[in-house]
């Protein structure tokens, strides 16, 4: 299903306005993931998109080109997963992801050999007749994604659907949960605050902040070209090379480095693993911390501008803290964006 | 393991019994002897209740009628009632949980002066059982309506709401596949207190009631007034074997609604 959404604007009672008139369009089949900071008004989109809060007058939302915004959330056909997952305690693990479907008056029969085939694509047969209270957080997540799905909606919305979750379980279900939303074919969006999450599941992610998407793109087009210093930090942890610019150089407290074209009036960021220890590079650096990570080494490191760098080093050693280390940047590894307007 | 200090702990504790129990020991054999004052060498019988039966049974029939018809009207009332407040949180809301505790605070002598004073001039209504169950409905609905919302506030009802409104269920069908199902041990603790209470609300009844509606309480009293002593003791027994399972079954609910929140 395609879903468009124009003008889309929230203003709570009290005057704060948690989103600005936002238009998205999102083609058929596709996961979109809104991806920013707590009370960016991700989630605010996502709850209009569902039909949980009313937009403000002039906002439109259609899916298929039939316009729903005044439709109530009941007659909508979507499937929600929420962030506390919302499972019924007083109905077993089958009782849940049938509910949808007895909603929609099917038979017994039928809402049966559906709820069955759910049960098997989301491997939940040997809990399929417990409670709700005798499974662990990520069976109740897969449960969750399972009742939403079952009844076929037409869009799937999930609302930080892996925030409950513990750390290690997060990142196995990050994957599965990928698996599952393509398998399902199911147009979806997802919100998060995780880049790695939105990264990882969505084929487009719309990064937004104080209320406005600020990009939206593929993960890789966020990452290699943000277009705002928000979107380069919050994908991908760009950091800020405060100096000067001038003509086609960026001078630093320690040293100058080489851009490609002309940067006046903007702002530099490099990323972590762009920043290279190398013994003839131009920027000389004090080593602060030095964390042994498996793979590589994380290095943080002061003097060469006013805030801490960190670079990410692979090799065998790495250099001890209080030593002086140089380091260089590739002309075309730093991103060249505009101020903020509010850092 | 018998240190003196667990010793005067069980004295106190088998005192303390005695003190509640002894009184309604002697009041059952009471019921049963046949001359009280003979005491037990005079025999036991049933007679007094059989007496108690047939000049009271009216009375029990009514205290149950009322029971149910309050427990209706409370359910309908107060499970709504609850989960409004519970849906609506915030001073309002307070305002109103407060107002329908009201009753309680209240003396039932002066809740009962003032149906009358409204109501008393209403003939049909005066005289008919209805009028006293306005006044038990009145007295039980409080706890009907906190029983269910201790239990609705400790559960997250708007996320289930919604994601029972997400799946396609309209408002009807929530408060009847989630809310109700949900509320349930604090439907039932509440219930078994309305009844409990019901049957045995005297100060109200006592002042609503006419010589054709005495419930079980007012018939008591009356028994002890005006009857010999075993047909009142007798009459306390009737009412022990019909209070005493209620309370187990309330002790039973309201412990069961505990380990539902935890």
């Amino acid at each position: 299903m395609t879903l468009t959404l124009t003008n889309i604007a929230k203003t709570f009672p009290g005057g704060t306005q948690a989103l600005l008139p936002t238009d998205l369009e999102i083609a058929r089949g596709e996961i979109v993931s809104l991806l920013g900071p707590s009370g960016c008004g991700k989630s605010t989109l996502l709850r209009i998109v569902a039909g949980l809060e009313a937009p403000d007058p002039g906002a439109q939302i259609r899916f298929d080109g039939e316009d729903v915004t005044r439709q109530p959330v009941e007659q909508r056909r979507i499937g929600m997963v929420f962030q506390s997952y919302a499972l019924f305690p007083n109905m077993s693990v089958r009782g849940n992801i049938g509910y949808g479907l007895k909603m929609q008056k099917l038979t017994k029969a039928e809402v049966d050999v559906r709820v069955e085939e759910v049960i098997a694509l989301c491997r939940l047969e040997p809990y399929a007749e417990r409670p709700i209270t005798a499974l662990s957080g990520g069976q109740r997540q897969r449960v969750a994604l399972a009742r939403a799905i079952a009844p076929r909606p037409r869009v799937l919305l999930l609302d930080e659907p892996l925030s409950a979750l513990d750390a290690a379980l997060r990142g196995e279900l990050r994957d599965e949960l990928a698996m599952l939303l393509r398998r399902f074919g199911t147009t979806a969006i997802f919100v998060t605050h995780d880049q790695n999450e939105a990264m990882a599941i969505a084929d487009r992610v719309a990064v937004m902040n104080q209320g406005q998407v600020v990009q939206i793109g593929t993960p890789e087009a966020l990452y290699r070209k943000p277009a705002t210093g928000f979107v380069a930090r919050f994908v991908g942890d760009a950091m800020r090379l405060q100096g000067r610019v001038e003509a086609d150089q960026l001078h630093l407290d320690g040293g100058s480095l080489p851009l490609v074209g002309a940067a006046e009036g903007h702002a530099t960021y490099a990323r972590a693993e762009d920043i290279r220890l190398n013994a003839e590079g131009p920027v000389a650096a004090r080593v602060e911390t030095v964390t042994f990570l498996g793979t590589h080494y994380r290095i943080a490191l002061s003097g060469a501008a006013p805030g801490p760098l960190f670079a990410l080093h692979s090799g065998l050693s790495a250099p001890q803290p209080g030593e002086t280390v140089r380091l260089s940047i590739a002309p075309e590894a730093i991103l060249i964006l505009p101020e903020d307007e509010v850092v | 393991m018998k240190t003196p200090t667990k010793l005067i702990a069980l004295i106190v504790t088998l005192l303390a019994c005695a003190f509640l129990l002894i009184p309604i020991i002697q009041s059952v054999q009471a019921g049963l002897t046949v001359n009280y004052f003979r005491g037990l060498s005079s025999g036991l019988t049933l007679k007094w209740v059989g007496e108690v039966w047939e000049l009271y049974s009216g009375s029990i029939f009514l205290s149950i009628r009322l029971a149910l018809a309050c427990l209706a009207v409370t359910l309908i009332l107060g499970v709504p009632a609850a989960y409004a407040l519970a849906r609506n949180p915030g001073r309002a809301s307070r305002v109103l949980e407060e107002f329908t505790s009201l009753p309680l605070a209240i003396p039932g002598l002066a809740l009962a002066l003032a149906l009358l004073q409204l109501y008393g001039t209403y003939q049909g209504f005066r005289t008919n059982w209805s009028f006293i169950l306005v006044g038990h409905v009145l007295y039980t609905l409080p706890f009907m309506v906190r029983s269910v919302l201790s239990v609705l506030a400790t559960i997250d009802l708007r996320s289930l709401e919604e994601g029972a409104a997400s799946l396609g269920a309209r408002p009807a069908r929530r408060f009847v596949d989630i809310v109700v199902p949900n509320a349930l041990p604090g439907i039932l603790a509440g219930a078994l207190t309305v009844v409990t209470l019901s049957i045995g609300e005297f100060n109200l009844t006592w002042m609503l009631h006419t010589p054709y509606l005495k419930t079980l309480p007012v018939g008591l009293a009356d028994s002890y007034a005006s009857m010999r002593l075993e047909v009142a003791s007798a009459y306390t027994l009737v009412f022990f074997v019909m209070i005493v399972p209620l309370l187990m079954a309330m002790q039973w609910a309201s412990a069961r609604a505990q380990r539902n929140m935890q």
